[in-house]
């Protein structure tokens, strides 16, 4: 039987979706310029469903050239976790937020200090993309009694048992890895997107969102015909770091968001 | 009743027992104790495992193994010796003995697990091979198995680390690599390590990473320990036939930790005393906390917030800011002990195995010695027997060390 407990982050983006809409999540760096904060409030009044806060890692391996290079500015300029939790604090925003880092700057602080330092924050759930399934736990556990949703991914190498375990235990939302590969920019909407959000829509009925080669409008669209929205990440950090202030962010993001709401 | 010297027999009995449980094959999940395990993207998760089984599958499989060992006799110039150091013995007051791994081919132990990799990469049916390097000699290394094993060879290297080591570019590329120059982060060893893994997790269809050391997820740190075992099987052996039995002291360097790891792994069942260096600047294990990076769980030098701070030492292939997570644990039972040398105790030794038995070590190698240098006479007692895996050789480093003394 599926839980009717969910969390946040859930809950609220299936709302968005029932009412018809597509999910749109974008993703900005911590950090990365003096007015990161601002950044976020303009991305939030453009209309996004939820908005993916990075947590600046010294080795983001993850990730392509242009969220490395805003992690490194983020770190350069002196980011720490408590400082970025403490800015999310002040932020009285009505969509859920995502924390994105990698595990060590968790470990270090401890599963249940983390997570905590989150909820209190204001935080809803949290990605960490080299904790794979087979090492969720502990974190989890302490996730969840904190009230912190943990989004897993599944990749187009994920074999169709994994597929379904992830499914069951992810939470929020299933993030959907568009191609094998790292973030960045790409020319086309890789086909394997397509597949992997199909596949996954097949086994489970909570939201499904693309990420990792989402560029432009157009692949997001054609992404959103499988999933139910899309994670926006290096083409909007690549705004910032050519120097985008909060107008041409809200533009972007609100041409992404009415977009795919004529889907 | 039991008598005293009964009980010390019993003792001594568990002990062994208890130690030949120790570097055998870790958990299903890749543990060694509370270390190691796979904290990779999902992406990269099939890839690890498909690497697992594959081998499993070929290390138990004896062509495998023949081969492997075949390459590394008439193409690697196995098994190197055990020297026994006449002059320095005398110096020093304890009985010296150099497992000669300067003189097996591309002159580092690198070679032992390129071979064992290339020949696991040609069996899964890839052909691209890729790695990182800091110095450059396991990228040598790896581009030297390519090359004979016909596969094409991609280097990650970071870009002060190309500047630094110019010459060693030119090697791989006459070999037949590509060495990629890496811009992030702090352009170093980890950051060519990061550049891998992003490689590899939009290739692995094609392409294996070769990883350099004992270290990255399951099951990267068992199975490189298993290529580099070859070390301390024949130094075993080769101590009993030179009429020492068990020495008294088995000691390497550690950088990731694989030299000393395959080292160990010969005697770990022993009673013998196992001693582990590292570098003073890039002191994992004496300096470090626990901590995930590049795919396992170990002990890292890192700042208050978690992230990965660089390693700094006179030897470039020592200047890694995590180390294998075997080794972590190894240190946390205790069977193993982790000492550290400065960057001057090294030149020294560097001088005085040159001078009293006409042998330039690598300056990786020479902290090994420079530990027993320091500590014959104190924590290693006059007259003990010692033996030091001499990892690689020093010709890499004589300008600089020419520098270094001016
Ligand atoms: C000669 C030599 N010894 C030791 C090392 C350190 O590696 P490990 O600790 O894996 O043996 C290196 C690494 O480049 C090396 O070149």
């Amino acid at each position: 039987m599926i839980s009717k407990n969910f969390g946040r982050l859930e809950t609220h983006l299936r709302d968005q979706r029932s009412k018809g809409k597509k999910l749109l999540v974008p993703y900005i760096t911590a950090g990365m310029t003096p007015q990161w904060l601002e950044l976020v409030v303009a991305i939030a009044q453009a209309g996004a469903d939820a908005i993916e806060i990075g947590l600046p890692f010294s080795d983001p391996v993850m990730d392509g050239p242009i969220i490395q290079k805003s992690s490194s500015i983020a770190l350069e300029r002196g980011t720490t976790t408590d400082q970025v939790l403490e800015s999310l604090a002040k932020l009285e925003l009505e969509i859920p937020l995502i924390v994105m880092t990698y595990y060590n700057l968790v470990f270090r602080k401890g599963d249940h200090s983390f997570s905590s330092a989150l909820s209190k924050s204001g935080v809803s759930a949290a990605i960490i993309p080299d904790l794979p399934l087979d090492e969720i736990e502990p974190w989890a556990q302490a996730a969840s009694e904190n009230n912190i949703e943990t989004i897993l991914l599944v990749a187009p190498s994920t074999n169709e048992q994994r597929l379904q375990d992830i499914c069951s235990q992810s939470r929020g939302f299933i993030y959907a890895v568009g191609l094998l590969g790292v973030t960045g920019l790409r020319k086309n909407l890789s086909e394997t997107a397509l597949e992997l959000s199909k596949k996954v829509k097949s086994v489970t009925d909570k939201p499904v969102l693309v990420g990792v080669g989402i560029s432009n409008l157009d692949q997001a669209k054609k992404a959103c015909q499988q999933a139910d929205g899309v994670i926006v990440g290096s083409s909007l950090v690549q705004k910032v770091l050519n120097g985008a202030g909060e107008e041409e962010v809200f533009d972007f993001i609100h041409q992404m968001r009415k977009g795919i709401d004529l889907i | 009743m039991i008598g005293k010297k009964n009980l010390g027999e019993m003792e001594q009995k568990i002990t062994q027992q208890k130690n030949a449980s120790l570097m055998a094959r870790p958990t299903e999940e890749g543990r060694f104790g509370d270390f190691g395990g796979r904290f990779v993207p999902e992406s990269l998760i099939p890839a690890c495992k498909e690497l697992e089984e594959a081998f499993i599958d070929a290390w138990s499989d004896e062509s495998f193994k023949d081969r492997y060992h075949q390459i590394l006799s008439q193409y690697g110039g196995r098994p190197t010796p055990v020297t026994t150091c006449e002059q320095l013995s005398k110096v020093l007051g304890v009985k010296v003995m150099l497992k000669r791994e300067d003189l097996a081919h591309t002159g580092s132990h690198k070679i032992n697990n390129v071979i064992g990799q290339g020949l696991l990469a040609q069996r899964m049916g890839k052909t691209r091979f890729i790695a990182e390097t800091g110095a450059g000699q396991h990228g040598v290394a790896t581009a030297t198995a390519a090359a004979l094993l016909g596969l094409e060879c991609v280097v990650y290297m970071g870009s002060k680390d190309t500047r630094r080591q110019e010459l060693n570019v030119f090697r791989m590329e006459l070999l037949g690599a590509k060495v990629e120059s890496v811009e992030s982060g702090s352009k170093t060893l980890k950051d060519a390590i990061n550049e891998a893994m992003r490689d590899w997790v939009a290739s692995f269809d094609s392409t294996h990473y070769c990883i350099g050391s004992v270290m990255g997820p399951h099951p990267y740190p068992w199975m490189v320990r298993e290529f580099q075992r070859v070390i301390g099987d024949e130094a075993r052996a080769q101590s009993v036939e030179l009429g020492i039995g068990v020495p008294d002291f088995v000691i390497a360097c550690v950088g990731g930790g694989s030299n000393a790891a395959g080292t160990f792994a010969g005697f770990v069942d022993t009673e013998a005393n196992l001693v582990g260096v590292e570098a003073y600047g890039g002191a994992a294990i004496g300096q470090g906390s626990p901590g995930v990076v590049h795919g396992s769980k170990s002990v890292l030098l890192q700042d208050n917030d978690g992230q990965v701070t660089e390693a700094n030492s006179i030897s470039a292939g020592l200047d890694y800011p995590g180390v294998g997570p075997e080794h972590a644990f190894l240190n946390s039972i205790g069977r193993v002990k982790y000492e550290q040398v400065n960057d001057q105790e090294v030149l020294e030794a560097f001088q005085l195995l040159a001078r009293t038995e006409g042998i330039i070590p690598a300056l990786e190698s020479a902290h090994a010695l420079a530990y027993v240098v320091r500590e014959a006479g104190k924590q290693i007692p006059t007259s003990s027997t010692v033996l030091i895996t001499l990892s690689g050789r020093g010709d890499k480093d004589v300008a600089q060390v020419r520098e270094l003394l001016k």
